[in-house]
C-alpha cells in the first residue's frame, strides 16, 4: 500500500453568514486507505466533502486532493475524483447501459477506453447481459454496484462514497465492500461519509465529526477504546424497570441503558462488576440472571464522545 | 358523521390558510384585480357606429328621425342610399354596421294611427356589436317617438344569403344605460369564484399527500366524509367572503347596479361554490401532485366559464351544437342568475330554473366527491 | 392467547405481480417490543400498512387489538397508532396545535388531553417549544413530536415504520428509551428497522427477507440458529488476512472490516487455535484475536445463504 498522502486537509474552515459549519478540521488520508467521516446530519461532513470536491470555497485553511489545491485548481480536482451516492446518482428511467454511457460522457471517457470501461463496469456490477434493464427496476444491491461503476468509469484516484450501503441487504453489502477493497488494493483512496455506525466499521480509519469539529480520529478499535471509560457489561435481570432505576447508583457505574431484555452497564475499570453488581442489585430485590463482558460498539463510543445535550440539540435549525 | 373530528379538520385547515400569507394575498387580491382589469379593459361599448340610411319617403318626419340618429353619439350617418340593394351591399362589404330603412308611408302611418314601422338591417357577424347597435338604435328611435316600431333584420356577411329576421333580445332592455360593464362584471364575479374555489380546493388533498401527512391521517378513525366536509368548509367561508368583496367592489367602484337581495346572492353563490369546491376536491383526490391538480383545476373551470357560460359571449348567438353543450356548463346557470340578481333584482322564486340546475349539479358532484376519496393507500 | 395483541397468519400482498409480503405469520404480545427487521424491500412497510388498516391484503388473516383488520379496517384505528417514516406532522402548525389536532381526531377528552400533553412534552423535553411551528424544529424534535402525537390517545399498539433510520446515535438511544418506557406502561410496540443490530434491542423479532419470514422468535433463539460462533482478529491489513483465512477448514464466512477481520466459524474455540497456529506458521502478523458473540448480521447471512442453496438444489 502506497503511504503517500492523497488527501491533505489543513485547518479547513467554512462559515455561512453567522453559522460556522466546519470549524478548523485537519486530517490526512493515504493512497489506498478507506477513510470514514462519521457524523450525523448537520455535523459538517457534507460541507467538508463539498469543499474537497471543489464545489465550495473554504473560508480559511487549505486542502489538496491528489496534489491539487481545492481552492485554486478545483477543475483538476474534479477530474481526478469519483463520487457515488447510491440514492441519487442514477436515472431510474434509463437503462443500465444508458446510465453508464451518460456518465462516461460526463467524465470525458472516449474512444476505445469507453467501450472497455463500460464493459468492465457492467461485469463488476454483475449486469453483463442485463444492460438493457431499466435502472428503476433493479433491486438495491444491483443499483448500488451500478452506481459504483458509473462513478469510476474515468479511473479516478480518489473515490467519495456517500452512505453507499444504507438499507441494502447484507449479502449485497458484503459483495460491494469486496469491490471497494479491490480498488483500495489498487491504490484508490476512498473517503466514506456516513452516519451509519455499521458502515463505519468497514473503514480503515475514522474521523468522528460533531458540530463542525473532529472529536476523535483513529481506527475503529482505537476509537471504541478511547471513548469508553471503563468496561461494558450485559446484565440480564428482573425486574428490568427497577434494575434500570437503581443500577445507576451502584458504585463505579458510569452509565446504564436498556437493551432488549437486558441492561448495558458501563463500569469504572477499577471495579469488579462481575461480583459487585449482582450483590448490589440483589440488595434492591433485583435478580441477576446473567452478567457478561461485552465489547463497546462504535455507537457506544459515539454517544460517549459527543454526550447527550450537545448532540441532540433542542435549538431550531 | 362525527362533528368533533370534522371540526378538528376545519380548524386545522383554517390555521394553515391563515398562516399561508401568499395564498391569502392571492385569494383576496386576485379577484379584485381581475374585476378591475376586465371592468376597464373589456369595453364592448362602441361609439360612432357607421350607419347607412335609405329614406324612401323623404318627408319632414323621416328627416327628423334621421336627424335624431345624426345627433346621437353612438352613430355616424355615413351615407344615404337610394335603394335596398345598395344598403345590403354596404353592410356586406363592411362599409357600415347598420342600415335604417324608413318606408314610403312613414308619416302617413304616424299621423293616422300614431304608429309606424322602420326597418333596420344589422351586420350580424359580430354578435356583440350587433347587439349594441340594436340597443342603441332602439333607444334613439324610442326617444324620437314612442309610436315607432323597429323591424329587425340581420345580414351574416355571406353574399347571396337571405336577410334573416331577428327578434330583439329582452336582455338589452334591462341594461338601460347600455353599459357593457354591467354585463361583464357580474359575469366576472362568477369567473373569479369559479377560479378561486377550484384552485383552493384542488390543492388541499394533494398537499397532504405531498407532505406525507395523509398516510397518517388515513390510519386514524376520521372518515372520508369528515375529511371532505372538514376541509371544504373553510374554503366555502372564504369564497363567500370573496364573493361579497367582489360584489361590493363592483358596486362601489364600477357603479354596477345591485338590485337584488343579499340573501338570494349568497344562496345562489353557495350552491355554485358547492359545485366548484366539489369539482376541485375531486381533482385533488385524483391527482396526488399539487402542480398537476392546479393545472387541471384551471382547465376545468377557467376554460368553460370563459368561453361557454355566457359571461362575455352570449349563448344564444352560438351555433346550435355549442348552445346545447352550454347546458352542461355549470357556470352558465350561475352567470345567468348573477346577471338577473344584479340587474333585474331577481328573487329566488324568479331564478327557479337556474337554482334547479345548480342543485342538480351540486347533488351529482356531491355524490361523486364523497365516494371519490378512499381511505387506502391503494 | 388473551394477551396477544397481534395475530397474523398467511398474510400475502402483491403489487403488480411482485410479491411484497409472502404468506407471513407472526404474533405480538401485550407489552412487548416486536421488531420487523430486514433490509429495504423486505416488506416491512407493506406489513405495517396492512396492520394499520390503510392497505388491503390479498389473502390471510390479521387480528389487531381484537379486530379483524382485513375485513373491518376502520374498527382498529381508534385503538392503535401508526407513525410512517415521514411522521405526519403539519409543519405550519405549532407543537400544541399538532397535538390538539390528533387529540380531537381521536376524541380524547379535554382534561385527559391536557394531562397527557403536559406529560409527553415534559418527557421529551419540548415543553418550552409549545408554540413553535413544527417546521422549525430540529429533526430529532420532530420525531419526538410525531411520537407524542401518536401517543396522545393512549393506544394499545404502536406501529412505527423505521423510526431510527438516518437518526444520530444519541437520538436513537432516546427513542429506544421512550419505547422501553412505553412497554413498562403495557403498550405493545411493533417497530420496523433496516438496522440488523437493532434486532437485539427487541423482545422478539420477525426477520424478513424479500417478503418472507426468515425467522420469528427471541434474539437469543436467533443466535442459536448459527451453528458455531464468531471470531474477531484485529489487523492493520485485514484484506491480506482475509485471503489467508477464507479457505480454512471450518470457516463459514469472512468479512474484512476496516481494522479487523470478522470470521464466522463452526466451532469457535477449536478454529481460534487452528487459525492462530496457521498464522504463526506462515508468519502472518495479526493483533488481538478472540471469540466474540455472533452478530445478527452473521445469522441473517447464514440463514439466507442456506435458503438460497436449498432453493438452488431443489431446482
Amino acid at each position: 500500500m502506497n503511504r503517500a498522502p492523497s488527501i491533505v486537509v489543513d485547518k479547513l474552515m467554512k462559515r455561512f453568514d453567522t453559522f460556522t459549519a466546519v470549524k478548523q478540521v485537519s486530517f490526512q488520508i493515504h493512497a489506498g486507505e478507506i477513510f470514514g467521516l462519521l457524523g450525523p446530519n448537520g455535523s459538517g461532513k457534507s460541507t467538508i466533502i463539498r469543499m474537497l470536491c471543489g464545489l465550495l470555497t473554504p473560508s480559511s485553511g487549505s486542502a489538496t486532493v491528489v496534489g491539487f489545491d481545492i481552492a485554486r485548481h478545483a477543475e483538476e480536482v474534479r477530474e481526478h475524483i469519483g463520487y457515488m451516492s447510491q440514492k441519487f446518482s442514477l436515472y431510474n428511467d434509463l437503462t443500465a447501459l444508458e446510465n453508464l454511457q451518460f456518465f462516461a460522457g460526463l467524465f470525458g471517457v472516449k474512444g476505445s477506453a469507453l467501450d472497455e470501461r463500460i464493459a468492465w463496469a457492467l461485469k463488476m456490477a454483475g449486469l453483463a447481459g442485463s444492460e438493457r434493464l431499466l435502472t428503476g427496476e433493479l433491486s438495491g444491491g444491483w443499483k448500488q454496484r451500478l452506481a459504483l461503476g458509473s462513478a469510476v468509469l474515468h479511473r479516478p484516484q480518489v473515490l467519495f462514497l456517500d452512505e453507499p450501503t444504507a438499507g441494502v441487504d447484507p449479502l449485497s453489502r458484503g459483495h460491494f465492500w469486496e469491490l471497494i477493497h479491490q480498488m483500495s488494493r489498487e491504490g484508490v483512496t476512498i473517503l466514506v461519509t456516513t452516519h451509519y455506525m455499521d458502515e463505519a466499521e468497514y473503514c480503515n480509519r475514522l474521523a468522528l465529526i460533531n458540530q463542525g469539529l473532529i472529536v476523535a480520529m483513529g481506527t475503529p478499535t482505537e476509537i471504541k477504546h478511547l471513548a469508553i471509560k471503563g468496561t461494558l457489561w450485559l446484565v440480564e435481570c428482573n425486574p428490568l424497570g427497577r434494575a434500570l432505576a437503581v443500577v445507576k447508583q451502584a458504585p463505579g457505574v458510569i452509565d446504564a441503558s436498556v437493551f432488549g431484555a437486558a441492561l448495558h452497564v458501563s463500569v469504572d475499570a477499577s471495579r469488579q462488576p462481575l461480583t459487585e453488581l449482582p450483590t448490589f442489585l440483589a440488595s434492591h430485590e433485583v435478580r441477576v440472571d446473567r452478567i457478561e463482558l461485552i465489547s463497546p460498539s462504535l455507537e457506544d463510543a459515539f454517544v460517549s464522545l459527543t454526550g447527550d445535550r450537545t448532540f441532540s440539540d433542542e435549538s431550531a435549525q | 358523521m362525527n362533528l368533533r373530528r370534522c371540526a378538528a379538520m376545519s380548524c386545522k385547515e383554517f390555521i394553515q390558510i391563515r398562516r399561508d400569507r401568499r395564498s391569502l394575498a392571492i385569494v383576496l387580491f386576485l379577484p379584485l384585480i381581475q374585476i378591475l382589469l376586465l371592468g376597464y379593459g373589456a369595453r364592448l361599448d362602441a361609439n360612432h357606429i357607421p350607419l347607412y340610411v335609405l329614406d324612401q319617403e323623404g318627408s319632414q318626419h323621416s328627416q327628423a328621425l334621421l336627424k335624431a340618429f345624426q345627433a346621437s353619439p353612438y352613430f355616424n350617418v355615413v351615407k344615404t342610399v337610394e335603394n335596398y340593394g345598395a344598403l345590403v351591399r354596404a353592410i356586406d362589404s363592411d362599409h357600415c354596421k347598420l342600415g335604417i330603412v324608413i318606408p314610403w308611408n312613414f308619416s302617413e302611418r304616424l299621423d293616422d294611427s300614431g304608429r309606424a314601422t322602420v326597418q333596420a338591417v344589422v351586420d350580424g357577424t359580430d354578435d356583440n356589436s350587433a347587439q349594441l347597435a340594436e340597443g342603441y338604435a332602439q333607444a334613439v328611435v324610442a326617444n324620437y317617438t314612442s309610436g315607432v316600431q323597429v323591424d329587425w333584420f340581420a345580414r351574416h356577411g355571406l353574399a347571396n344569403q337571405a336577410t334573416s329576421r331577428l327578434s330583439v333580445d329582452d336582455r338589452t332592455w334591462f341594461n338601460e344605460d347600455l353599459e357593457s360593464k354591467n354585463f361583464i362584471i357580474p359575469g366576472t364575479v362568477a369567473l373569479v369564484m369559479a377560479l378561486m374555489g377550484a384552485l383552493l380546493s384542488s390543492l388541499t388533498i394533494a398537499r397532504e399527500w405531498e407532505r406525507g401527512t395523509m398516510e397518517q391521517l388515513v390510519a386514524t378513525p376520521v372518515t372520508a366524509l369528515e375529511i371532505m366536509v372538514g376541509k371544504l368548509v373553510p374554503y366555502l367561508v372564504i369564497s363567500l367572503l370573496d364573493a361579497a368583496l367582489c360584489a361590493a367592489f363592483a358596486v362601489a367602484w364600477f357603479e354596477v347596479p345591485f338590485r337584488g337581495g343579499l340573501g338570494t346572492f349568497f344562496f345562489t353563490t353557495t350552491l355554485f361554490l358547492i359545485v366548484i369546491l366539489g369539482i376541485g376536491y375531486m381533482i385533488s383526490v385524483a391527482t396526488k401532485s399539487q402542480l398537476g391538480a392546479s393545472q387541471y383545476a384551471l382547465l376545468v373551470t377557467l376554460l368553460p366559464t370563459t368561453m361557454l357560460s355566457g359571461f362575455a359571449f352570449p349563448i344564444h348567438q352560438q351555433p346550435a351544437p355549442i348552445r346545447a353543450l352550454t347546458y352542461l356548463v355549470y357556470s352558465r346557470y350561475y352567470v345567468s342568475a348573477l346577471k338577473r340578481i344584479f340587474l333585474d333584482g331577481a328573487a329566488i322564486n324568479e331564478l327557479v330554473p337556474q337554482i334547479a340546475a345548480m342543485t342538480i349539479y351540486a347533488l351529482v358532484v356531491g355524490f361523486f366527491a364523497t365516494r371519490a376519496f378512499r381511505k387506502s393507500l391503494q | 392467547m388473551s394477551d396477544e395483541i397481534v395475530a397474523i397468519s398467511g398474510l400475502t400482498k402483491r403489487f403488480a405481480g411482485v410479491v411484497a409480503v409472502d404468506s407471513l405469520s407472526f404474533t405480538a404480545r401485550k407489552g412487548e417490543i416486536l421488531g420487523l427487521v430486514g433490509p429495504d424491500g423486505a416488506g416491512k412497510t407493506t406489513t405495517l400498512r396492512i396492520l394499520a388498516g390503510i392497505l388491503p391484503a390479498d389473502t390471510g388473516s390479521a387480528l389487531v387489538a381484537g379486530q379483524d383488520v382485513l375485513r373491518e379496517p376502520e374498527a382498529v384505528k381508534s385503538r392503535i397508532s401508526y407513525m410512517p417514516q415521514q411522521f405526519g406532522l403539519y409543519e405550519d402548525l405549532t407543537v400544541t396545535e399538532n397535538i390538539r389536532f390528533y387529540a380531537d381526531i381521536f376524541e380524547v377528552t379535554r382534561t385527559v388531553r391536557q394531562q397527557r400533553e403536559a406529560q409527553l412534552l415534559e418527557a421529551s423535553g419540548m415543553s418550552r417549544f409549545r408554540d413553535r411551528l413544527a417546521g422549525q424544529l430540529s429533526g430529532g424534535m420532530k420525531r419526538k413530536l410525531g411520537i407524542a402525537c401518536a401517543l396522545i390517545h393512549t393506544p394499545q399498539l404502536l406501529l412505527l415504520d423505521e423510526p431510527t433510520t438516518g437518526v444520530d446515535p444519541v437520538s436513537r438511544r432516546e427513542l429506544w428509551s421512550i419505547l422501553y418506557s412505553l412497554v413498562f406502561e403495557g403498550v405493545t410496540v411493533l417497530v420496523s428497522t433496516a438496522y440488523l443490530d437493532e434486532a437485539e434491542r427487541c423482545h422478539r423479532l420477525l426477520l424478513m427477507h424479500q417478503g418472507s419470514r426468515l425467522f420469528f422468535g427471541t434474539p437469543t433463539d436467533l443466535k442459536s440458529k448459527l451453528p458455531g460462533g464468531a471470531l474477531s482478529i484485529i489487523s492493520s491489513n485485514p484484506q491480506a488476512l482475509q485471503m489467508a483465512t477464507a479457505g480454512e477448514q471450518g470457516v463459514l464466512r469472512v468479512t474484512a472490516m476496516g481494522d479487523e477481520l470478522h470470521v464466522v466459524v463452526d466451532d469457535p474455540d477449536r478454529r481460534l487455535d487452528q487459525l492462530r497456529e496457521r498464522f504463526d506458521s506462515t508468519g502472518i502478523s495479526f493483533g488481538d484475536m478472540r471469540r466474540i458473540p455472533a452478530s445478527v448480521e452473521d445469522v441473517f447471512v447464514y440463514v439466507v445463504s442456506n435458503q438460497q442453496t436449498q432453493q438452488a438444489r431443489e431446482q
